[in-house]
């Protein structure tokens, strides 16, 4: 599913996330750049919720960016979410 | 009957305001989908919104959602928010049963198998709003409240909006007894000047003289003077229980009337003196019987 328009969402307020979403070369599977105030702590687990919702929608070949205030998982999995519909990814009828 | 002495406002694009949202120990809280949501961002609010339900710990407050107005995106916040399990929706602007009624088969289409039934709450801030009152609250059985917005109101009337409220007496009178008439509870329109206590606690004092069950609210530090005002004092309790004591003696003696401090005791003052008593219990403010 390689059919993306870039898009974004959130915001670079404390305690949400703003993820940037563009299409990925061929091959290129998930590629996620983030910037945290708590890349040390966190960064990994953060990577990971982003690329959970990522997969859970069949969607490979992105570049994601995303600048990180201290979301929670809840927040950072919605705004993935908002990017990738924006993106015009489909989505999965259960994850509403 | 459930507790809404006060129901806040929370910004639904606010993820920072969202989480928080259990800790205010608001008796409601409303995830606002309308009013303080961009056109634009109505989409990822949405998100925001239906992830914070499935995933943050509101505590004992109910989870209120208010979405948009049904001739803009309440089909699309209704299909997003429904499955995601809120205990009520807040419907804006409704100015007749019809609209009540649409909402309810959407929210119906929308409820997955086995899901407690989303209630609604209808929010009147138009005057076909009040003039329509006692029918959309007996529009479906979902409806559990009344609540008021004076602000879109006196707009639509052309009169200023005061502190005092001489201009919203007759629609709170009437949301009041709308409400009561089909026994469901009505909610008073928020206090907006968040730095006045003083007039909070006027405002507040008003409201439940004249009826209402609660407030809405739009900042945390309102919610503990909406409380206190709403709360039965010491003395409203003390009264309550000298009331069921001389009914219960004249009962037992073969009468259905009792005299307490030479003032007739009958069944409308039984039922006031029961329900302080009622919400005296639910806070922990009066003994069990």
């Amino acid at each position: 599913m390689n059919r993306l328009k870039p898009a974004q969402a959130g915001t670079l307020e404390s305690n949400d996330i703003m993820i940037t979403v563009a299409p990925g070369a061929q091959a290129s599977g998930v590629v996620i750049e983030l910037e945290s105030i708590v890349l040390a702590q966190y960064g990994e687990a953060i990577r990971q919720t982003i690329a959970a919702v990522i997969n859970r929608q069949n969607v490979t070949d992105i570049y994601v960016k995303a600048v990180d205030r201290g979301a929670l998982d809840c927040t950072i999995q919605a705004r993935t979410l908002a990017a990738l519909d924006r993106a015009g990814a489909i989505l999965q009828k259960e994850l509403i | 009957m459930e507790l809404r002495r006060s129901m806040l406002f929370l910004p639904g694009n606010n993820p920072g305001m969202l989480q928080n949202g259990g800790v205010f120990e608001a008796d409601a809280i409303i995830l606002d989908l309308e009013d303080a949501v961009a056109p634009q961002e109505k989409d990822a609010a949405r998100w925001l919104i239906a992830q914070s339900l499935k995933t943050v710990d509101y505590g004992l407050s109910e989870k209120v959602v208010r979405i948009n107005p049904l001739d803009t995106y309440a089909r699309q916040d209704i299909i997003a928010i429904v499955p995601c399990r809120p205990d009520t929706l807040l419907i804006p602007k409704v100015e007749k049963p019809e609209d009540i009624k649409d909402v309810s088969q959407l929210v119906a289409a929308a409820e997955t198998p086995g899901q407690t039934p989303v209630k609604l709450i209808a929010l009147l801030e138009t005057p076909c709003g009040i003039a329509e009152a006692y029918r959309i609250a007996r529009a479906d059985k979902r409806v559990v409240a009344l609540a008021f917005g004076a602000e879109d109101y006196t707009a639509a009337l052309g009169a200023k909006r005061t502190k005092e409220g001489a201009e919203i007496f007759n629609a709170r009178s009437i949301v009041v007894n709308s409400a009561a008439a089909a026994g469901i509870q009505s909610i008073d329109t928020p206090f907006t000047d968040v730095n006045d206590r003083e007039g909070l606690l006027a405002d507040t004092e008003l409201a439940k003289q004249l009826g209402f069950k609660g407030k809405l609210a739009i900042n945390p530090r309102q919610i503990e003077d909406i409380h206190k005002v709403f709360n039965p004092t010491e003395q409203e309790i003390d009264w309550a229980e000298r009331i069921i004591k001389a009914i219960r003696k004249a009962e037992g003696e073969g009468s259905g009337v009792a005299s307490l401090d030479g003032k007739m005791v009958d069944a409308p003052i039984v039922a006031r003196a029961e329900r302080i008593l009622y919400l005296g219990r639910l806070l922990g403010l009066a003994e069990e019987d």
